[in-house]
């Protein structure tokens, strides 16, 4: 949309049919794509009349595990979004080289790169995370569901609400041309008068209520919910890393929020904050965000250190080496978190003494990850290794990570930062610890509790291939960003004059493609593993050996998780159940208290992604009403007070006696 | 493993489940007082960009030429009572006395109503003179800081309302009392940002 529409109408704000890229080739054919896949999607559910059942047993659940794979969904859905962006500039960069422009025009090409670092970032990696704490975590305490059953739900949908947000600039408008973080001026009223940026706060501001409010539930979860005898230093490591996170959810996300208001004030009623005029600091934005932004990286890659804290030991057969040490370095962690953001910008000069303090602060965060690469290591020695598909990834994770964490305390030198800032070599370093931090650990976390909440294992000669292919593809991808980096190459362009580095980009073209094999990989997994179900299928709800509580009870657990709550001993403490010769009770059954469904939160989310379009667009009688709406519902809906139900004993008695079957007929 | 069969040894005929019910603590409250202190960090942005802007006045008017204390004054007295207020409701919730407990309800609300009142009475003196949010960077964060808070007892006299009418229709049952205390909470923690304000934007700001 190259001209901001001059008038407004009252109803449609600056909507008009202009807004639909209809001039840009390559977003009508996405939009036909994506329009031909929806209807057939819409229609396949409406043929097969599943839409009761999604509303009923989805849609409306307020179970922690169903709300945990809409989570992994969603992400996933996302991934396949941001990874096409990610295509598309490997792609311009390997071709735009002197008389060739490529085919992307950097109004289009801004777009793609800001697109890709907000969706893998906040619709891709925060799904996952979220959607496996969720999932793990209740049944990892032996707790029946999260302390807050429908917030988790509503939480649910206002992320999804983002996600929908953001695909919608793709076709209705434009996206922000600003880079994933949004630094004013550029970002300020005076140089993106269009609607890009409008629907960057709009879908970050309403995701966020999501992460907040599903942050404070998983806390309170985990200090209130544990089984009895669990204290705190016998809660699994991947509880403890998802405490830490959820603490840093809670303290970081509302200074997003602040930060993204205060933006909105600048861009909507003229206000001074960030802009060059009128006695505002853009450099306040640029500390505001990244005081959010540090934590953010490690609320993503923490639950990832507890996937690998309960994949090493499961797959080594050997008890975790040094707990204690594990949780200490995670607590050292989350905290020192807080104390780093200004190294992602030295340059801003604030002086020796201040950069010397972060660029110290940044290096000391390496001790305590380095204590826990050793503690992994140790586990695995003289383990008995079983090279299942979660431990490739994690040995994979083992060695990226090493690398993307030495570049990253390169980085944390200040003078070596001066001239690497801004360059290819720090696209490189977060990718390298993004990439194998975080998503090798999610990857390692899907395959390993996949069959905890479908009952099947996932084919493991489609895993491997789609290990094998993302390693190598992640480091031909983006080790020639680190040679580039250290020539002196500035990130974000879209072509470049000097031919001697086309063939670098090149190389990282074909890395990506690789990856997008490994992708590929994975999505046949998912539907090899489906076709041969019934070959995979885990009949003991123990599929690995496992240690922690999640593994005791069926695969997929019953709606309840455990018809008794356990009585915890020991760190591992399924481990000890089984040395110990625990046998499942078979009758006794009691009446269990339960969430019941609700329509609160799905209608909730819906009236925000009304309001935030209205507001993005600047329709302000739809903005109000919806607003009015948004509260009026939420007050109703403080009015139901009838929020649970008793599963009888003899339902609960049933579900347990086709276990004890199950299992006796594959004994 | 030989350090975990040693531990294990003699173990055996542990009990690894309860056979009742296992009652959760309700984790309401610590919920509630984790989402105020979330609550918090945006004041806490909102303050430290007061403190970093409060006096970029680009040429414009500054606090001394702006803030009436006196107002101010009558302001931070009617919200101070106000949760002076809310403690009587509670103790006449506690005695039981539905009646007295809703009355001081709605005196806390009136309060509030008030407090409210002589908040935009000052905005729209302030943008009346041409002192709005747009003219400089110092009453951007005046603004931000001032009428995020207002925002907050905006929100608190609906929920008091709401829970005026929901303890009418139930009584003092389990949830009223939970909500009570939640709404106590919010109420008070409003109290000590307006602290914060008065200090830091007004009594300071006044300041040459």
């Amino acid at each position: 949309m190259p001209d901001q529409p001059v008038t407004q109408s009252l109803l449609f704000g600056r909507l008009t049919w202009d807004a639909i890229p209809l001039h840009e080739p390559i977003l009508v054919v996405t939009f036909i794509a994506v329009a031909a896949g929806a209807i057939a999607v819409l229609g396949a559910l409406t043929y097969f009349r599943v839409w009761g059942y999604l509303w009923r047993e989805w849609f409306t659940s307020i179970d922690h595990k169903k709300i945990g794979v809409m989570y992994v969904v969603l992400g996933l859905i996302m991934l396949l979004r941001g990874f096409a962006d990610a295509l598309m500039m490997r792609t311009q960069q390997a071709i735009a080289f002197g008389e060739n422009a490529g085919y992307l025009p950097p109004h289009h090409y801004d777009q793609i790169f800001t697109a890709h670092g907000v969706i893998m970032i906040f619709f891709v990696a925060m799904p996952l995370v979220t959607g496996l704490m969720n999932y793990v975590v209740p049944l990892q305490i032996g707790a029946r569901d999260v302390a807050f059953p429908f917030l988790n739900n509503f939480s649910f949908w206002m992320t999804t609400v983002g996600a929908v947000l953001v695909m919608m600039s793709l076709f209705v408008g434009e996206f922000a041309r600003t880079g994933w973080l949004a630094y004013p001026p550029l970002s300020g009223i005076l140089n993106s008068p269009d609607v890009g940026v409008d629907y960057y706060i709009w879908a970050l501001q309403i995701a966020g209520v999501g992460t907040v409010l599903s942050g404070v539930n998983l806390l309170v979860t985990i200090v209130k919910m544990r089984a009895p005898g669990m204290n705190m230093m016998r809660m699994p490591i991947f509880t403890w890393t998802a405490l830490c996170t959820n603490v840093l959810i809670v303290v970081t996300f509302p200074v997003l929020t602040a930060t993204l208001a205060l933006l909105t004030l600048d861009r909507y009623l003229g206000a001074n904050f960030f802009t060059a005029d009128g006695g505002g600091n853009a450099m306040m934005y640029v500390n505001l965000i990244w005081i959010w932004g540090h934590p953010e990286v490690y609320i993503l890659v923490l639950p990832a250190f507890g996937i690998f804290s309960e994949v090493v030991p499961t797959f080594c057969r050997k008890r975790l080496f040094g707990y204690a040490s594990m949780v200490y370095a995670t607590v050292v962690i989350t905290v020192l978190s807080y104390l780093v953001w200004l190294h992602h910008f030295f340059t801003m000069g604030s002086g020796a003494s201040v950069n010397s303090f972060f660029g110290i602060t940044t290096m000391i965060i390496s001790i305590p990850t380095g204590a826990k690469v050793f503690n992994w290591l140790f586990t695995m020695y003289r383990g008995r290794i079983r090279f299942e598909v979660p431990m490739l990834w994690t040995m994979g994770f083992m060695v990226t990570f090493v690398i993307g964490g030495m570049t990253g305390v390169l980085l944390a030198v200040p003078p070596a930062d001066f001239a690497l800032h801004n360059s290819l070599f720090l696209v490189a370093h977060f990718h390298n610890v993004i990439i194998g931090g975080v998503v090798f650990g999610l990857f390692a976390g899907i395959t390993y509790w996949f069959p905890k909440a479908f009952g099947y294992r996932l084919d493991p000669f489609w895993g491997k291939w789609s290990f094998w292919l993302w390693l190598v593809g992640f480091y031909l991808a983006f080790m020639p960003l680190y040679v580039l980096g250290l020539l002196g190459v500035t990130r974000r362009m879209n072509h470049f004059e000097d031919a001697s580095l086309q063939i670098w980009f090149q190389l990282a073209a074909l890395g990506a493609l690789l990856i997008a094999g490994g992708i590929a990989c994975f999505l046949v997994q998912l539907y090899v593993s489906f076709k041969r179900r019934e070959a995979l299928r885990d009949t003991t709800g123990d599929p690995w050996g496992g240690r922690t509580l999640e593994w005791s009870t069926s695969s997929p657990p019953p709606a309840y998780n455990y018809a008794f709550t356990p009585l915890v001993h020991d760190r591992d403490a399924w481990w000890q159940m089984k040395q110990l010769g625990y046998t499942r009770p078979q009758d006794g059954f009691i009446a269990i208290h339960m969430p019941a469904n609700t329509w609160a939160g799905i209608v909730l989310a819906g009236l925000s992604m009304v309001m935030g379009f209205a507001l993005i667009w600047h329709m302000w009688p739809l903005a109000i009403l919806s607003f009015i709406a948004l509260i009026g519902v939420a007050i109703f809906h403080t009015f139901n007070y009838h929020r649970d139900y008793y599963l009888p004993a003899d339902d609960v008695a049933r579900c347990e006696a086709d276990r004890t079957q199950l299992l006796a007929s594959h004994a | 493993m030989p350090e975990h069969t040693a531990t294990l040894s003699g173990d055996a005929g542990r009990q690894f489940y309860l056979t009742e019910e296992h009652h959760v603590k309700n984790g309401t409250l610590l919920g509630f007082w984790v989402y105020l202190m979330s609550d918090c960090l945006i004041f806490a942005c909102l303050f430290a960009a007061y403190a970093v802007l409060g006096r970029n006045f680009d040429g414009g008017p500054t606090g001394a030429d702006l803030f009436d204390l006196r107002l101010v004054a009558v302001n931070t007295a009617l919200l101070l009572l106000s949760s002076l207020t809310y403690g009587f409701a509670l103790l006449q919730g506690r005695k039981g006395r539905i009646g007295s407990l809703l009355g001081w309800l709605a005196v806390t609300g009136l309060l509030g109503a008030g407090f409210l009142g002589l908040e935009l009475y000052e905005f729209t003196h302030l943008i009346r003179e041409g002192a709005g949010p747009q003219r400089s960077a110092f009453l951007s964060a005046f603004f931000a800081l001032v009428g995020t808070h207002g925002l907050h007892v905006t929100f608190g006299i609906v929920w008091l309302i709401v829970l005026i009418a929901q303890i009418r229709m139930h009584g003092l049952i389990i949830p009223n009392k939970r909500r009570l205390m939640c709404l106590s909470m919010f109420w008070h923690f409003l109290d000590v940002i307006w602290i914060g304000v008065f200090t830091v934007v007004y009594l300071m700001g006044v300041l040459p």
